[in-house]
C-alpha cells in the first residue's frame, strides 16, 4: 500500500485536491482510502462518502493535533492494510504553523492557496519546508503575476520541492500530482520510521488542565517573551 | 557553482558581501529571523551568538543553517539560468464530444496570434486547458501538445512550476495588498531582473496606455477598476512574465484598448492563443480555430478581404464606444450618435 501525507492550512483545498487526484489515478473504486485528522469538526467525510471513498475521521480534541497525528497514523496504516487499499491518503488540518506531519520516506504534500497572502509561504514553517511536493490551489482567481510571486516565495522557503498548480474545482493539474503518487514506494507498516521534524513541545501545567493565569501557576516547559523595557 | 562552493564562500566571506553578491540572501536570513546582523562577520561567526533553541524552531542547527543557506543560493542561481525559450507549439487532434476523431495538426510560432471561436459550451476553454497542461492524450479530448515538434519532458517541465504558460482570464483579480509600484517591483524581484526600475516604469506606462481611466503608481492594486486591473495584467504578462505562451480566455468586456493589448503581447515575441466572442479580436488574429461540439471543425487563415473589413468593424466598434461614453457622461443618445453603415 502506498501512503501519502497531505497537510495544509484550513480551507486551502486539501479535500478538493485529494478528490481530483484520486479521480486522476483511475484505480478501481474502493482501492483508495482517506483518513482525515482534524481538531474539532470536519465535514470532509460527506464529500468522501459521496464519491464512495472509504474514509475515517479522527479528532484531536484537547490533545495537540500533531501529537494526535503521530500516535494514530500507524493505526491508520493498519486500517488501510485491513481494507486492502492500494493507496492511503492522510489529510491533516487544524494544525499549527509549527507542525509538519511528515515521515521520512513517505511522500509528503503541502497544499496552500494563492488567496492566503503572498507572505504565507514564509510563515507556514516546517509544514512547507519539509514537503516533497507543494500544491498551490485557487490560481484561477488571482493574476498571473501573483501566481509567479507566490511560487517564488515557496521556493525561497523550500528550494528542493516540486511546485504544482492544481485547480481544486476543475481538477486542472491533478494528473501531474497523480503521477507523483503512483511513483511512491509501497509500505506494510510505519513502525520504526522517523518523523522529519520534531513535534512542538508541550509539557506545561496548561497541558494538564490548568486555566489560571499567573507565573505561580506555570510549571514545566514555558517560553517567556522579552518586551523592551524603555519607558516613554 | 556547486552547493559546496557556496559553503566555502559563505564560511569565509563577510555576510555583508554575500548580501551584496546575492540580493535574495536577505530573504533567507529574514525567514529564520536573522535581521540586523553585523555585516563584517561571516555567517558561522554570526551563528556562534545565535540561540540554538531559536534555530531549532526552524528545524536547523548551526551547521545545517550553512548547508541549507548554500543550497538556497545554489538553487536560485540555477533558476536564473533556466529561462524558457521555445520555437513552436503543435496541437494534435483528439476526438470531439461524440468521440469522432478530430483532424488537426496545427503549429503556432512566437509572434503569432490564434483566436478560438465557437458557440458557448463548444469547448474553447477546454482547448486552452489542454495546452496549459500540455495534454498527452490523457484529457477528455485525447489531444496531444508538442513543444518544438516533440513530446515535452513532463518532469522537467513541471519542475519549473508551470513557467511555460501564462494565463489571463476575466475571473482573475488582484488579491495582494500592495501599490502598483510595489506589485511590479515584487514581480520583477521574483524574476531576478537586475535593473527592475526601468522595466517597472515601462510596464506602468504601457498599462496606463491601455486603460481608459489613468491610475497612479501608488494606487493599491486591489482598488483598480476591472479595466485598469486587466490593463496592468496584460502589461505585466507581456513585459514581466517569463512564459513564452500566453493563453487568454475572454477579454472582451474589459473596457480596454483590446487591439493595442494584442499588439503589445505579440510585440514581445509571445505565442498568443485566445478564446473570444469578439469579432475585433477574432479577426485581428492570424488564424482562427473554429470549435464545434468539443472538436476543432476548421482552421481559417484571416483573409486579405477580412483584414479590409477590420477597418469597418473598428468604425462600428468606435461608434459603440462613443455611445458608451455618451451614456457614461450622462448625455442623451440621439440619431446623430449612430453613423450610417447601411450604405454599401
Ligand atoms: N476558486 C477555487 N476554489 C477552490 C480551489 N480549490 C478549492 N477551492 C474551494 O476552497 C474551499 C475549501 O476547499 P476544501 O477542499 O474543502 O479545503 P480543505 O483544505 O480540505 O479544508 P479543511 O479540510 O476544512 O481544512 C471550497 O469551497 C473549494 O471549492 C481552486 O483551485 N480554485
Ligand atoms: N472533446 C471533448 N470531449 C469531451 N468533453 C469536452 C470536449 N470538449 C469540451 N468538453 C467539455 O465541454 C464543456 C464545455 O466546454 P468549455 O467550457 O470549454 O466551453 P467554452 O467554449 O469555453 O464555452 P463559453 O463560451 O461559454 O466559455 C466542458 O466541461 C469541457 O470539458
Ligand atoms: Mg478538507
Ligand atoms: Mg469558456
Ligand atoms: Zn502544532
Ligand atoms: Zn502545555
Amino acid at each position: 500500500m502506498k501512503l501519502i501525507t497531505v497537510a495544509g492550512p484550513p480551507s486551502s483545498g486539501k479535500t478538493s485536491v485529494i478528490l481530483k487526484t484520486i479521480a486522476a489515478l483511475g484505480l478501481p473504486p474502493g482501492s483508495v482510502g482517506v483518513v482525515k485528522f482534524d481538531s474539532l469538526t470536519s465535514f470532509d467525510h460527506q464529500r468522501y462518502d459521496e464519491q464512495q471513498i472509504p474514509n475515517q475521521t479522527a479528532f484531536a480534541g484537547k490533545i495537540c493535533p500533531d501529537h494526535h497525528f503521530v500516535s494514530n497514523v500507524e493505526g491508520a496504516v493498519e486500517w488501510g492494510m485491513k481494507k486492502g487499499l492500494s493507496v492511503l491518503v492522510t489529510e491533516s488540518a487544524g494544525l499549527c504553523n509549527r507542525c509538519s506531519p511528515y515521515v521520512n520516506g513517505i511522500l509528503s504534500v503541502c497544499v496552500i492557496d494563492n488567496l492566503s497572502g503572498i507572505n504565507t509561504p514564509r510563515k507556514i514553517g516546517p509544514m512547507l519546508k519539509y514537503a516533497d511536493i507543494v500544491v498551490v490551489t485557487k490560481g484561477d482567481v488571482v493574476s498571473q503575476a501573483e501566481r509567479e510571486v507566490f511560487a517564488f516565495n515557496i521556493r525561497e522557503v523550500n528550494a528542493s520541492a516540486t511546485v504544482l498548480f492544481v485547480n481544486g474545482i476543475t481538477g486542472q493539474g491533478a494528473f501531474m500530482l497523480a503521477r507523483h503518487w503512483q511513483d511512491t514506494l509501497d509500505i506494510q507498516t510505519l513502525r520504526d520510521r522517523k518523523l522529519r521534524f520534531t513535534m512542538p513541545a508541550a509539557i506545561c501545567s496548561y497541558c494538564t488542565g490548568e486555566t489560571l493565569i499567573g507565573e505561580m501557576y506555570q510549571l514545566g516547559m514555558v517560553k517567556r517573551m522579552e518586551f523592551d523595557d524603555e519607558s516613554p | 557553482m556547486k552547493a559546496l562552493d557556496y559553503v566555502a564562500e559563505v564560511s569565509s566571506v563577510p555576510i555583508g558581501d554575500i548580501l551584496r553578491r546575492y540580493p535574495l540572501a536577505v530573504d533567507y536570513l529574514a525567514n529564520i529571523r536573522l535581521v540586523g546582523v553585523d555585516e563584517t562577520k561571516t555567517l558561522p561567526e554570526i551563528l556562534e551568538n545565535v540561540d540554538e533553541d531559536m534555530l531549532e524552531e526552524f528545524g536547523l542547527d548551526r551547521e545545517e543553517v550553512i548547508f541549507h543557506f548554500s543550497a538556497f543560493l545554489e538553487a536560485f542561481s540555477r533558476m536564473e539560468e533556466s529561462i524558457e525559450t521555445i520555437s513552436s507549439i503543435t496541437i494534435l487532434g483528439g476526438r470531439d464530444k461524440t468521440g469522432r476523431p478530430e483532424m488537426l495538426e496545427l503549429t503556432v510560432t512566437p509572434g503569432e496570434v490564434v483566436s478560438i471561436v465557437g458557440p458557448t459550451g463548444s469547448g474553447k476553454s477546454r482547448l486552452l486547458e489542454d495546452i496549459e497542461c500540455l495534454a498527452q492524450r490523457d484529457t477528455p479530448t485525447a489531444r496531444q501538445i508538442l513543444i518544438n515538434g516533440s513530446v515535452p519532458d513532463l518532469d522537467k517541465r513541471f519542475a519549473t512550476g508551470g513557467k511555460l504558460v501564462a494565463q489571463l482570464s476575466q475571473n482573475m483579480n488582484f488579491v495582494m495588498d500592495l501599490t502598483v509600484q510595489e506589485f511590479l517591483e515584487m514581480h520583477a524581484k521574483s524574476r531576478m531582473i537586475p535593473d527592475s526600475a526601468a522595466v517597472v516604469e515601462k510596464c506602468f506606462a504601457v498599462a496606463n496606455s491601455l486603460a481608459g481611466e489613468k491610475f497612479a503608481l501608488d494606487t493599491k492594486v486591489t482598488q483598480l477598476s476591472g479595466g485598469q486591473s486587466r490593463s496592468l495584467m496584460i502589461a505585466d504578462t507581456a513585459l514581466l512574465s517569463s512564459s513564452p505562451i500566453i493563453l487568454i480566455d475572454e477579454l472582451e468586456n474589459a473596457g480596454i484598448d483590446r487591439r493595442e493589448a494584442i499588439e503589445i503581447l505579440v510585440g514581445n515575441e509571445k505565442i498568443v492563443l485566445m478564446s473570444t466572442h469578439d469579432p475585433l479580436l477574432a479577426l485581428r488574429a492570424d488564424k482562427r480555430i473554429v470549435i464545434k461540439n468539443g472538436g476543432v471543425a476548421n482552421v481559417i487563415e484571416t483573409t486579405a478581404e477580412e483584414e479590409q473589413t477590420l477597418h469597418k468593424i473598428e468604425a462600428i466598434d468606435s461608434a459603440l464606444l462613443t455611445i458608451r461614453n455618451q451614456l457614461r457622461r450622462g448625455e442623451i443618445v440621439t440619431e446623430e450618435s449612430i453613423p450610417e453603415f447601411q450604405e454599401r
